[in-house]
């Protein structure tokens, strides 16, 4: 294809249209605890991504058909709003939006303990503010962050991070540009603690060798993610540090 | 046989608490022999016991817990209430009528309608069936005056404190009445606005900063305060 050559992913020093170097993450933000009506949830932005995701319950489940004798139903919807992307996107659920809800809700089910509520729901809802590529992992990256938040006993964060070839090269964390326009698009979402991978889908084609490769480059990125993802859940419990204390105690003289 | 963290640390899902021969408390899961945090809280260890104390859950019932439930429908043999657990309670009318309910001539509505609330006990529960509560004996029934705050379940052991110290001061200090139901639903009944509205405060303190040390000074320092502030505007 004559249109794909014509595309630079590289400047002259070798970074990327974004001025990233190759495994090099887009800048990520984590913020836990930003609703008020959800039981858990989480704010991620990473690079032109902004996703919110609300988790709701273990609570009763409706249509009661849908009850499970022996656990909890892990419900999630990943959800682009009309205003996400460039074109207005239709707000109905599109066929990419159910298969993705899917695979997430695959991702994050094994990490749960379900069998602890049964016969209820946990609902997760993933919605998509502002997408610019790589929005499946930034969801699950958000979405456990979210259960955490509830309280939903988990064995472990799911962290995902996405990895590909773009002009010959394997890259981290594709944005939409590479993503359209690259070889490759690898998203994999694992387990850190119990070395598991949970989602691994590709699209387009690298050899045996460059897959390893790029897989690698996924589960390393993944790792720096879930440090930032520690952080942001550690820093929604503040601890009142000892000069406010004594501050209170000079207010009591 | 080695602990990874220290007492009282913060800690995340998947956190690794220790390795080797200790016995797996509440929060925790066994994985290929370590035992991991299963959910954000306080790492505690007591002999060869280690548990976190979580910070954020919903209230799973117990059978013999005091809860405050919502009538949240009357039906004809019984009331559905809403307990802040993923699981609806259940009074049957012949808990209330004492066996002698007769559905043509007792109007279940009289006794509670939708929108009380009513202290009750979990007389059984499973994972299999709803809980069932009853209102017999001391002080169970509709709660006729006073406010209802709800807090995070996990953290009424802090708003309790050491053999009641917490709630107790809070007693005292507020002058109010604090009835706590084991569902998170809290009663506060004074003989004013301000006292409750005092007590509250305090009690959504003590919520937000369940995970810190030195509250219970804390909490009285801002009673106090407070109660200065009062009389000198009187």
């Amino acid at each position: 294809m004559s249109k794909k050559n014509e595309v630079s992913f590289f400047d002259g020093k070798g970074l990327r249209n974004d001025g990233r170097r190759l495994d090099e993450l887009r800048p990520i933000e984590l913020e836990v605890g930003v609703l008020d009506n959800a039981s858990g949830s989480a704010l991620i932005r990473q690079g032109g991504n902004r996703i919110l995701v609300g988790v709701f319950g273990p609570r009763e489940i409706h249509p009661k058909h849908l009850a499970l004798p022996n656990r909890a139903t892990l419900r999630c919807r990943y959800h682009m709003a009309p205003f996400s992307v460039e074109d207005r996107k239709h707000p109905a659920p599109s066929r990419r939006e159910t298969e993705i809800s899917k695979v997430i809700r695959e991702a994050l089910e094994p990490v749960v303990f379900t069998e602890y509520y049964p016969r209820t729901t946990i609902d997760v809802y993933i919605e998509v503010l502002e997408a610019n590529g790589g929005t499946r992992c930034s969801g699950i990256t958000a979405a456990s962050l979210a259960l955490a938040d509830a309280g939903v006993p988990m064995r472990d964060l799911v962290v995902a991070c996405a990895s590909g070839k773009v002009g010959g090269k394997i890259v981290l964390d594709l944005n939409d540009f590479e993503d359209k326009y690259g070889e490759a698009d690898m998203p994999v979402a694992i387990l850190p603690h119990l070395d598991r991978v949970l989602l691994l889908q590709m699209d387009g084609n690298l050899t045996p060798k460059e897959f390893h490769e790029a897989l690698d480059l996924a589960i390393e990125g993944s790792k720096r993610i879930y440090e930032m993802q520690k952080k942001a859940l550690r820093d929604s419990y503040p601890i009142p540090d000892e000069p406010q204390e004594e501050e209170v105690v000079e207010v009591e003289k | 046989m080695t602990i990874m963290v220290e007492k009282r640390q913060l800690v995340t899902p998947g956190t690794l608490l220790a390795e080797g021969n200790y016995v797996l408390g509440e929060n925790t899961f066994l994985e290929d022999g370590k035992i991991y945090a299963a959910r954000i809280g306080l790492f505690n260890s007591a002999g060869r016991v280690v548990s976190v104390v979580g910070l954020r859950g919903v209230y799973v019932p117990q059978v013999g817990d005091e809860v405050i439930g919502k009538v949240v429908d009357v039906g004809l043999y019984s009331w559905l209430m809403d307990i802040a657990a993923p699981y609806p309670g259940v009074i049957h009318a012949s808990d209330v009528f004492d066996g002698s309910y007769n559905p043509q001539k007792d109007v279940l509505s009289e006794v509670f309608n939708v929108g009380d609330y009513v202290l009750a006990e979990v007389a059984s529960f499973d994972r299999t069936k709803d809980p069932t509560l009853t209102t017999r004996g001391r002080g169970f029934g509709k709660i006729s005056h006073g406010h209802i705050i709800e807090i995070v379940p996990v953290k009424l052991p802090r708003l309790i404190g050491k053999k009641g110290s917490m709630v107790n001061m809070l007693k005292q200090e507020t002058g109010c009445q604090i009835l706590i139901g084991q569902n998170g639903r809290v009663l506060v009944s004074g003989r004013n606005r301000e006292d409750e509205a005092l007590a509250i405060r305090a009690i959504r303190k003590i919520e937000a900063e369940a995970h810190t040390r030195g509250l219970t000074d804390r909490i009285r320092i801002l009673l106090e305060e407070e109660k200065k502030k009062g009389d000198v505007d009187e």
